[in-house]
Formats: C-alpha cells, structure tokens, sequence
C-alpha cells in the first residue's frame, strides 16, 4: 500500500471508519474522531491533488482521482473539517439546551460521517452507474439528519426533501441508462458503458438523438440534488430545518457534489452534441435560479431560509459560469465552489451558533447582534461579506474571473444579467445582514418570538467558549484562496481543462 | 440454431415479453384508478413480478447469464416481498386511508395516461432507433411508467400513494435500463437496489413520524414551511 492508494481510497474510507469509531466511542471523543476523519479527507484531497496536478490520474477498481477529483475532495474535506469541528460544539450546545439524547447524539455523528463517505464516493467514481448509487445515497443518509429535530417543520422538510431528490435523482438514473444505451451501441459491454474514460474517448461516436435525451434527462435530474431552479423546491426547507452543520455541509458541498456530476457529464455532451445544447439548458436554469433567489431574498424573514437561497443564487452562478464553458470560466467557476463552500459553511455554522443564543430562526429577533455576542456575530458577518463577492475573499476572485469569461466569450449579455440580479440579492442580504448585526432591538418582536420557540435555551445563559474558532479557520482560508493560489494553481488549472473537455 | 428455430423461439420470447410489458403498464394505470389505498399494495406486487419476468427472459438471452439471472431473482425478491411488506407496515399505520380528493377524477388520470403514453412513445424514439431489436421496441412502455408515476406523485394525498408513485418510477426506470440496454452491471444494480430499500424504509418512517406530529392527515397540511 503507497501513498498514493491510500490517498485514492481515504475520501471515503476515513469517514467510514469515522462512522463505525462514532458509533463505538464515547460521544465527546467521537465528535473529535469525526473531525480527524475530515482533516483525513482533507488531507487525500491534498496527495491526489500533488499526483494529479499534471494531468495524469490515479485509477483503482472503480475509483478514479484526476485533478477534478482532487479538487472536488479538498472542497469536501475543507468543508468537513469546518463543519465537523463546528459539530463539535453544536453537540455541546444542543446537550446544554437539554434537546439532545444519547441515542440521538451517537445517531447525528454517524449519519455526518456515512454522509461524508457518499460524497467521497461520488466524487471518486470511475462510473457513472457508481456515482449515481453515490448520490442517490447522500438523499437516504441526511434525510434523518433533516429530520433530526423531530418538529412539524423538521419532518415535513425531510419529507420532500427524500421525495423531490429521490425523483429528481431517479430521472439522472434515466439518463444514465440512455448514455448507458448510446456506449453499448459503440461496442461497449459492461462497466466498460458506464466508464467516464470509456465516455469521454468515445463521445464523438455516440448516437446524437440518444445523448440530446439523456443531456436533458441528466440535467434536471443532477439539477434537482444541485438545487437550480425550477427544481429547488425542497432546497430551502431542508437547509433551514437540518441542524447548523448539516445545513453547512448540504449547502457547501453537496450541491457541488450533485453539480460535479453535471459538470463531468458535461465534457461528454459537448464533445457529442456541439457546445451548444447543453449551454441553452444550463443558462436557462442559471437564469432562473438567479431571478428566483434574488426575489425571494428580497422579503426572507428566516436566516437560515436567507443563506439557503443564497445558495440557490451561487449555484445559480456556478451553472452560469459553466454554460460559458472554456478553460477561464471553468477556473472561476472551480474556486467558486471551494470558496463558497467555506463561507456558507462559516455562515451556516455561525447562524446555527446564534439560533442557540437567540432562541429564534428570525431575522427580526436578531437585532445589534455584534454587541451581544462579538466573536459569533462578527465572524458570521464577515462570512456574509463573503458570500456577497466582497474582496478579499475567493468569491470575489471567482465571479470576476467568470464575468470576464463570460463577456470574453461572447455571453456580455447573459453576464450583465445574472450579475444585475446578483445586485438584487446584493442589496436583500447586505440589508439583512446589517439589521442582523447593528440593527436596534424590536422589543415587539423579541417578546413574540422567544416564548415559543425554546425555553430551555432561554433559561440558561449562553457560552461562546472556542466556537468562534472553526468559523475564524473557515473564512482566513477563504480569504487566502482569494488572494494567494499557491501550491493550488496547478491543480485548479488542470481541473479546469478536465471539466472544458480539453 | 436453423431458421425455424429462430422464429418459434422469437415468437414465443416475444409474446411474453410483450406480455409482460404489457401487464406492467395495465398495473400503472391500475394505480392510477383505485382510490382504495390498500388496493394499491397488490397493484405493485403484480407489476413487481411483470418486471421480473421481463428480467428473467432477458437473462436468458444475455450473454453473461448466471450473473443476469442473480440480479432478475434479486430483483423479483426485493419488488414482489421486501418492499411490499415495508408498504404494509406504512399501511398500518392509517389502515382505512382512501383518496378522497385526489387533485383528478378518475376519469381525467385515465385521458392523461393515455397523453402520457403517447409521450413516451414519440419520446423513446431515439432509444429505439439506436438498438433496433425487439426489446428494445418495448422501452417506451418503461417511460410509460415513469411518467404515470409522475402523474401520480402530482396528484394523490396520502403519504403511501407517493411512495407507491415513487416506486411505480422506479420501476419504470429499471424497465426502461433492462429493456434498453440488458440491465445495468451487477454492481451497479446492487447498489440501486440498495438504495431503493433504504429509501422506502426512510419514508416509512418519515410517514410514521408524519403521522405522530400530524395526525392521519393529508400531505397537503404539510404547510409549515413555505415563503
């Protein structure tokens, strides 16, 4: 066993063995072991980053790392980490508040680490048949991870939440057997029609009116777990109800995950069909999300509702940014997906941090939060800041790098659109986010929201301890990827040329 | 094998074949027509076994036989008993559930059925096109499949009716893969019918818990959560 293996097989053997040690150990020492396992994906990501930049790609059975891979793994296991180490003190928080079993903490961290596994499994697919049973099972783990507050609104979000994506999920698998039918059709049996590398060579020869369906198909399907509009439906009620650190690996990572797929899929159907056909597809659901996100923004009155469309508008974004195509945008649209997922999971982590302190999921009992409780409220802040493209973060970097391929490739026009409703959105969370922060209490309010919602939390004072300290790690990493690439450069760069096609 | 022996077994092969396709898209449509929920359970064990016949005689036919013929068993076993008796457990817990206001009568799911049909014909004209064989000819009927369960997921009620829509797609799904392209390879398969199990055992008891903190209610008093 060298290095290299075990770097190929760790995304998703250390959070398993992170799973069974959680299910095992004492449940402070399994929340610890839960972050190694993170730090451990992290880390594979980073060995198959260093095998990978090149262009070459480490192959096992089934498994495959080119750099995409191991870009796609530095975003999970970056995210992970943040929010495992997140998790850590939610589950002190949550046990403080009285809301937490032993029974459900044990549950909780399994179901993040097998959660974790999945993505790791999808991501390292050789086979589109595997990556299929990868995402399809990211559904079944984080339904009771949605659910875990056992609420009308929990379960009613878990509920669509497995209904919507199963649907969704199974119209892909209906693409997958059409891109299945199209390889077989070439000559080739087996797994061998399932084969990424199989695909990729031979996508020239594969029956055009066959992949016309199944680009359709794979789009809406992947489109459904990646949360683009029109298909979002369960993405803002299953982000808001899932505990904080689940919302922020859900949001951070596995709506990249789910686009990861389409982005792959997409060098295949442009090498078939032209650029495009999948282009049309991928801007009208780029559009949509950006004008649906931008609207609903405008009057949210749920924080946690607020950055699950946020994330709508960003993956809005990375479609955008993909329809483009070429190797400028894929670059832009590549570091989009790691620096938003550090600053959503930094959000989401430090909106799950408030919730506690406040008691309630409203933007309106949120008030001069920055006087309260400094360290939470600021650093939640800042990752707002980041969310909303501000410099120095690797989101700014991002969109300027994508809206300068956009008008270099012609599309000024679908450019100047999406960034004026990102504006909106600008403008909706910026508004937000400073009554969050600075904003004067509303006694009215204040009083309404806190009798309900839980006493428990209310009766004991809150202590910030060293939570703020994931969050700090979370953004100075979004913030040095939007500055300084380092060692990073020659992966993205040949990430990117994977994902244009090249 | 001479020529008259190709033809008696091709007519043989194909008429039950197109038997069976046959009986899988009468059950969808059957789905479609009882408002009685716990009639819905023995809809499903039928189209279960039609989707293992049509499985089974493919794996007569497959190159790789004993491997086809393991996953058709599997098959057959896991959407004729398993996730029928998960169906039965979630049926318990409203035993006397009926749709008594579906979003369409009955009449208007027949018509659309018929739409949805002819859809998936002109729609799976590719898929045909490419393969050319006879099973191939019958793929439609497995969108025919994924679309009525569509139709259905859109317009029933009860908890159990959706998942029951669910699993008449994914049956249409795997239809539509054995008919297209001789099934998936076994390690695929097995994952997706990994996957269907822990699916249906989620919503069991996701219904379950609906059930604890709704009461036996429609799914349209799901309205907790909306913007």
């Amino acid at each position: 066993m060298d290095i290299t293996s075990v770097a190929l097989y760790g995304p998703a053997a250390a959070p398993f063995a992170g799973a069974v040690l959680a299910a095992l150990l004492p449940r402070r020492t399994a929340a610890f072991t839960s972050v190694l396992a993170a730090i451990g994906v992290l880390a594979s990501g980073i060995a198959l980053a260093g095998h990978a930049r090149g262009g070459t790609a480490v192959t096992g059975s089934l498994v495959r790392a080119d750099a995409l891979t191991a870009w796609l793994v530095i975003a999970v296991g970056a995210v992970a980490t943040v929010a495992c180490w997140a998790g850590v003190h939610h589950l002190r928080d949550e046990a403080r508040a009285g809301g937490l079993t032993a029974w459900s903490a044990r549950r909780y961290l399994v179901l993040v680490q097998l959660f974790l596994t999945c993505m790791g499994a999808a991501v390292l697919a050789a086979n589109v048949g595997v990556l299929w049973v990868a995402v399809e099972a990211t559904t079944i783990v984080t339904a009771f991870l949605v659910g875990h507050r056992r609420t009308r609104a929990s379960v009613e979000a878990a509920w669509k939440y497995v209904v919507l994506c199963s649907v969704g999920v199974g119209i892909a698998f209906l693409g997958t057997v059409c891109v299945s039918a199209a390889a077989r059709a070439t000559g080739a049996g087996g797994l061998r029609a399932l084969d990424w590398v199989y695909l990729n060579e031979h996508a020239a020869s594969l029956d055009p009116a066959l992949m016309r369906l199944a680009a359709g198909l794979v789009l809406l399907g992947f489109g459904t777990k990646a949360g683009l509009a029109p298909m979002h439906a369960w993405l803002p009620d299953a982000h808001s109800q899932a505990p904080a650190p689940v919302s922020a690996l859900m949001s951070g990572v596995l709506l990249s995950v789910a686009f990861y797929a389409i982005l792959r899929y997409k060098a295949i159907f442009d090498a078939c069909l032209g650029p495009g056909y999948a282009r049309t597809l991928l801007l009208v659901a780029a559009m949509a999300s950006l004008a649906l996100a931008a609207l609903l923004l405008i009057g949210q009155r749920d924080y946690k509702r607020l950055l699950a469309y946020s994330s709508i508008e960003h993956m809005g974004l990375i479609a955008l940014g993909t329809a483009i195509g070429g190797r400028l945008a894929l670059a832009a649209v590549l570091l989009h997906i790691l620096g938003h997922g550090l600053a959503k999971s930094v959000a989401f982590c430090g909106a799950g941090q408030l919730l506690h302190r406040v008691g309630s999921p409203l933007i309106s009992a949120v008030r001069g939060a920055i006087t309260t409780a400094p360290a939470t409220a600021g650093l939640f802040g800042l990752a707002v800041v980041a969310l909303l493209g501000l410099p120095p973060f690797a989101l700014f970097a991002a969109e300027l790098g994508q809206a300068r391929a956009g008008f270099a490739a012609g599309y000024g026009w679908a450019v100047t659109i999406g960034f004026l409703l990102v504006l909106v959105a600008f403008s909706a969370i910026a508004r937000h986010g400073a009554g969050m922060l600075l904003g004067s209490p509303d006694p009215q309010t204040t009083v309404d929201t806190t009798a309900g919602h839980s006493s428990a939390a209310a009766a004991k004072p809150y202590r910030t301890g060293l939570s703020w300290v994931p969050l700090a790690v979370g953004l100075l990493a979004a913030a040095t990827l939007g500055i300084w690439l380092g060692p990073l450069r020659p992966v993205l760069d040949s990430a990117a040329l994977i994902a244009a096609g090249h | 094998m001479n020529a008259t022996g190709v033809i008696a077994h091709s007519t043989a092969y194909d008429q039950a074949l197109n038997l069976a396709c046959g009986l899988l898209l009468l059950t969808a449509v059957g789905a479609l027509w009882r408002r009685q929920v716990s009639a819905l359970i023995p809809t499903l064990v039928v189209q279960g076994l039609a989707l293992t016949v049509v499985a089974v005689l493919l794996a007569g036919e497959h190159e790789n036989g004993r491997e086809a013929m393991a996953v058709a068993i599997g098959l057959g076993i896991l959407k004729a008993i398993v996730i029928p008796l998960l169906l039965l457990r979630v049926h318990r817990l409203v035993p006397d559930a009926r749709e008594t206001r579906p979003l369409a009568n009955v009449a208007s799911s027949m018509l659309a059925a018929a739409g949805l049909c002819l859809l998936a014909y002109a729609a799976t004209r590719p898929l045909v096109e490419a393969a050319g064989t006879t099973t191939a000819r019958a793929t439609p009927v497995g969108l025919a499949l994924v679309l009525i369960g569509f139709f259905l997921a859109a317009t029933r009620r009860r908890s159990i009716s959706q998942i029951v829509a669910l699993l008449v797609i994914d049956n249409g799904i795997a239809a539509t893969a054995f008919l297209a392209t001789d099934g998936v390879p076994l390690i695929v398969e097995l994952g997706v019918s990994a996957d269907l199990v822990l699916a249906v055992l989620v919503l069991q008891v996701l219904s379950a818990r609906l059930v604890e903190t709704f009461g036996p209610t429609d799914l349209d008093d799901l309205r907790e959560l909306h913007d």
